[in-house]
């Protein structure tokens, strides 16, 4: 049963990576808008800067 | 990419002056490409997608060229219409300096962030292109939407753009910043500060692993892993209750010590000693080595208590519950000097400056007409319903707005000194009402603080006598017991729900504690204008022989052209299916009426008084004495007149009948008494009617009131009642829409929801009563835990077990209750719905 005195210090780490994560969260400021974000991720990054409304051929292909 | 922009705002421009000359012709009316408006004509093309107006196309035309034609993928027709011309001149007055300081977020040398209100955003098209506006102007940086608030961050290089460039671009795309003279004034903070999300996150996460380390412990683990694992237990749960308790809890300490020196015992003075009691006693049985100690039912109390917190601040993005004049004034003003217009803000005007006013826009000081044909519409300031003429050299007062062509006034008062907004340096706009909050929990707990430190000490001398080993842990006990935890939710949670079911039918709370102040009102004031009377729904019926089709539609096309409100009203009524004809040398009197020619028919519609001068008799008949009316004369003929009547919001008079049962009522109007009689009826004699009230009056009025005893709820809408709003012990602001500028009140309530008021304060009285059954299951709780404690045999367990299930069906039983209660509310039509 000693295993637990390990255990125990590792679990309470993990929990602290989460609690990072959320304060990183508040301070970014994710809490204070919660509705443009959700929208933002429709959207496209790529805006490609072909000059006309029409979707062009994507440009950068990786492949040969 | 500069030049493109300037060479774009000429053509809006000369695009204005194309429309308004464009012949409205009947024909197929394709929507406009970029805004969804009906196009007017085939004037404006670009390849096979047809454009409203020229502005639209320079937009579409703007986008495309700069790789961002995707917006009208995202969206079908997603553009706002482009209004008018946008001139770089209308925003210089951002550069100068005072203003530029306080409108930006943060600038140095090399960036500024700013952030503007632009409500012409709609749709993920509008968030898409705002966030793409680096693109269209070189030196713009990273912009962030802020949609539910309508306000866009902007980055841009401080030494290539002008803030101003930054505002006549937005305008350009049909987004214009809205700005407002309480802008100059330090922002407001985020609603829900972050500091509380950080003590909620804290304590939840401390509850969480301490309950997980605490099971063990109360499962009897440690009897086979023997003392040194409850040792580890112990201590790894007093690490994390902590910060918890530093952190988390701080806010408790610091309101509990205000109370205590104020003398007032509030609910946190218990809760406050509760956390050290509880915190003190494990922290000695951890040390000692006695036990493991309460952390996780202490971690837990602070978690549901922070919860509780959260959920009474509950608030709504685009309301505003404490505006004054200076959100309803413009940030600028367009001042004449010589024979130069300049736009400057109007923290810089001085008495003796000529200010030019255009239609529509707001006087921003008490003035002084000196040319101009002015019709000052003051309903919003003094709630007379018609809008006033006005002749050279007459005084005009601030907050007015001109209808018509544009004047020159001189400013004779400075803005803050003017008559209207004078009124905010009334007493009533220093007092804060915040003192009176969550009175209910208050002085129940100050009962509930006295008996509870009374059965401590109690206990405690009993088992110093008895067995004075169990004196200390007895005393304690009881303060961990008793710790109000469910008490002090009862009231956020129940109150909070009623705020959520009400917002729900479009009445909107400024904090849930409002609901007390609600239940105890037993005065009601109504204005008049806006409030009882919907304005600008007056009701419209001709009078005279009937006109044919093609009559009406002649005058239809007639009152299309003109701002005046009476004949926009006429218009919106007789609209139908009519279409408008082109109107030939048409000409707007101010103050008699207007003249012009409709397919060959010389059309006159005016005042009685004007059309004699053009030598028509009109035929006067009896008209009712509180309307106003339109003189209507076709080729010379007189045809009849349209009679406008201010109408009553449908269902207000049962509304009165209703009230009148149970609350004292009281009209304050600010115009004038033509309409008595019509009140008296419905308020009945012995009610308080006065009219011809100043602003300064409704709230002597509404003193006087209180100081007879009575808890006043005042409902009214436009800057005149900002006083009486803000005196009353419930200010309830109705408004149309929720953009609206509304006074600052502790109720914004939709105007379709007036007639419901009675229904609203039944609800208010319901829950408060909700909120007083919550207390008393909370202390049965209380009475079981204390007899336990008080015995001296209080264990972790029975700690742990009876803190969360006390919460919970308090919290249980306060939501349920007032949803319950609260699905008899009328609810409004789905297209009455705000956002």
């Amino acid at each position: 049963m000693s295993i637990i005195l390990v255990l125990i210090p590792l679990s309470i780490l993990f929990a602290l990576a989460f609690l990072g994560a959320f304060i990183w969260a508040v301070r970014g400021g994710q809490f204070e808008d919660t509705t443009t974000p959700s929208m933002r991720l429709l959207l496209d990054d790529k805006t490609i800067s072909d000059r006309s409304a029409e979707p062009e051929p994507k440009l950068n292909t990786k492949q040969p | 990419m500069a030049q493109t922009i300037t060479s774009a705002r000429i053509e809006i421009e000369g695009a204005s002056q194309d429309f308004a000359t464009a012949p409205l012709q009947r024909t197929a009316r394709p929507p406009c490409f970029h805004c969804g408006t009906a196009c007017r004509g085939d004037t404006f093309r670009a390849g096979e997608k047809s454009f409203c107006c020229q502005g639209c196309r320079t937009v579409f035309g703007l986008l495309t060229e700069n790789g961002l034609g995707q917006f009208y993928q995202l969206g079908e027709a997603a553009g706002v219409r482009v209004n008018g011309p946008a001139k770089a001149e209308q925003f210089r007055f951002l550069d100068e300096p005072a203003v530029r300081e306080r409108l930006a977020d943060f600038s140095d040398a090399k960036l500024t962030r700013v952030t503007l209100r632009l409500p012409a955003i709609h749709c993920i098209a509008c968030v898409w292109l705002l966030e793409n506006l680096f693109r269209l102007k070189p030196g713009i940086g990273q912009s962030q939407v802020n949609f539910p608030r309508k306000e866009v961050s902007i980055a841009f290089e401080t030494a290539k753009v002008k803030l101003s460039e930054v505002a006549a671009l937005l305008a350009s795309l049909g987004y214009e910043p809205e700005l407002k003279f309480s802008d100059l004034e330090n922002r407001p903070p985020s609603r829900v500060p972050r500091r509380l999300w950080m003590q909620l996150g804290l304590a939840g996460f401390a509850f969480g692993n301490a309950m997980l380390f605490s099971i063990a412990t109360y499962l009897g683990l440690d009897a086979f892993s023997g003392p040194a694992f409850q040792k580890l237990v112990g201590f790894v749960s007093l690490a994390l209750a902590v910060p918890v308790v530093i952190y988390s809890a701080a806010d408790y300490y610091r309101s509990a010590w205000v109370s205590v020196r104020q003398r007032l015992l509030n609910i946190d003075v218990p809760i406050a000693a509760g956390i050290i009691a509880i915190f003190a006693q494990s922290a000695f049985e951890v040390v000692s080595g006695r036990g493991e100690g309460y952390f996780d039912s202490l971690c837990g109390l602070i978690f549901f208590l922070l919860c509780g917190k959260l959920f009474q601040q509950k608030t709504y993005e685009r309301l505003a519950f404490d505006r004054d004049y200076k959100s309803f004034f413009p940030l600028s003003v367009t001042r004449k000097q010589g024979r130069a217009e300049e736009s400057v803000s109007l923290a810089q005007l001085a008495v003796g400056d000529h200010l030019l006013l255009r239609n529509g826009e707001l006087i921003p000081a008490d003035a002084k007409l000196i040319s101009g044909p002015a019709v000052i519409d003051y309903s919003f300031v003094t709630g007379e319903s018609e809008p006033v003429e006005k002749k050279a050299d007459d005084y005009l007062y601030a907050g007015g707005r001109q209808i018509g062509g544009a004047i020159e006034v001189e400013m004779v008062k400075g803005v803050s000194q003017s008559y209207l907004t004078s009124l905010w340096n009334q007493d009533a706009f220093r007092k804060d009402k915040t003192a009176t909050l969550n009175a209910l929990t208050n002085t129940y707990s100050q009962r509930f603080t006295k008996i509870v430190i009374a059965i401590a000490l109690g206990s405690a001398v009993f088992w110093a006598f008895v067995n004075s080993d169990k004196s200390l842990k007895s005393f304690t006990s009881v303060l961990i017991v008793a710790c109000p935890c469910a008490l002090a939710l009862a009231a956020p949670f129940a109150l909070g729900t009623a705020q959520r079911v009400l917002a729900r039918r479009n009445v909107f709370l400024k904090n849930p504690y409002v609901l007390e102040s609600l239940a105890k009102v037993d005065a009601v004031v109504f204005d008049k204008t806006g409030t009882l009377t919907a304005a600008g729904a007056s009701s419209v019926t001709w009078r005279g022989a009937p006109l044919s089709e093609a009559e009406e539609c002649w005058l239809y096309s007639m009152t299309r052209h003109s701002t005046h409100p009476l004949p926009v009203r006429i218009g919106e009524a007789i609209a139908r299916h009519h279409f408008p004809e082109p109107v030939r040398s048409f000409l707007e009197t101010a103050g008699c009426g207007m003249e012009g020619t409709v397919a060959g028919n010389e059309i006159w519609m005016g005042s009685a008084a004007w059309l004699e001068s053009c030598n028509v008799r009109p035929a006067l008949a009896d008209s009712p004495a509180q309307a106003s009316a339109v003189h209507v004369a076709i080729n010379g003929r007189y045809r009849g007149s349209y009679i406008l009547e201010s109408a009553l919001r449908p269902e207000a008079d049962r509304l009165i009948t209703k009230l009148s049962e149970d609350y004292d009522l009281a009209l304050l109007s600010g115009d004038h008494e033509k309409e008595r009689a019509r009140f008296t009826g419905l308020f009945g004699e012995s009610a308080h009617l006065h009219f011809n009230q100043s602003p300064l009056n409704k709230l002597g009025f509404i003193h006087d009131l209180q100081r007879g005893g009575k808890t006043v709820m005042m409902v009214g809408d436009g800057l005149n009642d900002a006083g009486a709003l803000k005196q009353s012990d419930v200010g309830v602001a109705v408004v149309e829409n929720v953009n609206a500028f509304s006074p600052a009140s502790d109720v914004i309530l939709a105007a379709g929801m007036v007639p419901r008021i009675g229904e609203v304060l039944r609800y208010a009285k319901q829950s408060v009563r909700m909120v007083r059954a919550a207390f008393v299951i909370s202390s049965l709780y209380n009475v079981v835990g204390i007899a336990i404690a008080a015995s001296g045999n209080l264990s972790p367990i029975v700690c742990a077990i009876l803190m969360p299930v006390s919460s919970v069906t308090v919290v249980a039983f306060a939501c349920g209750a007032t949803t319950w209660l609260g699905r008899g509310l009328a609810a409004p039509k789905k297209t009455e719905r705000l956002p």
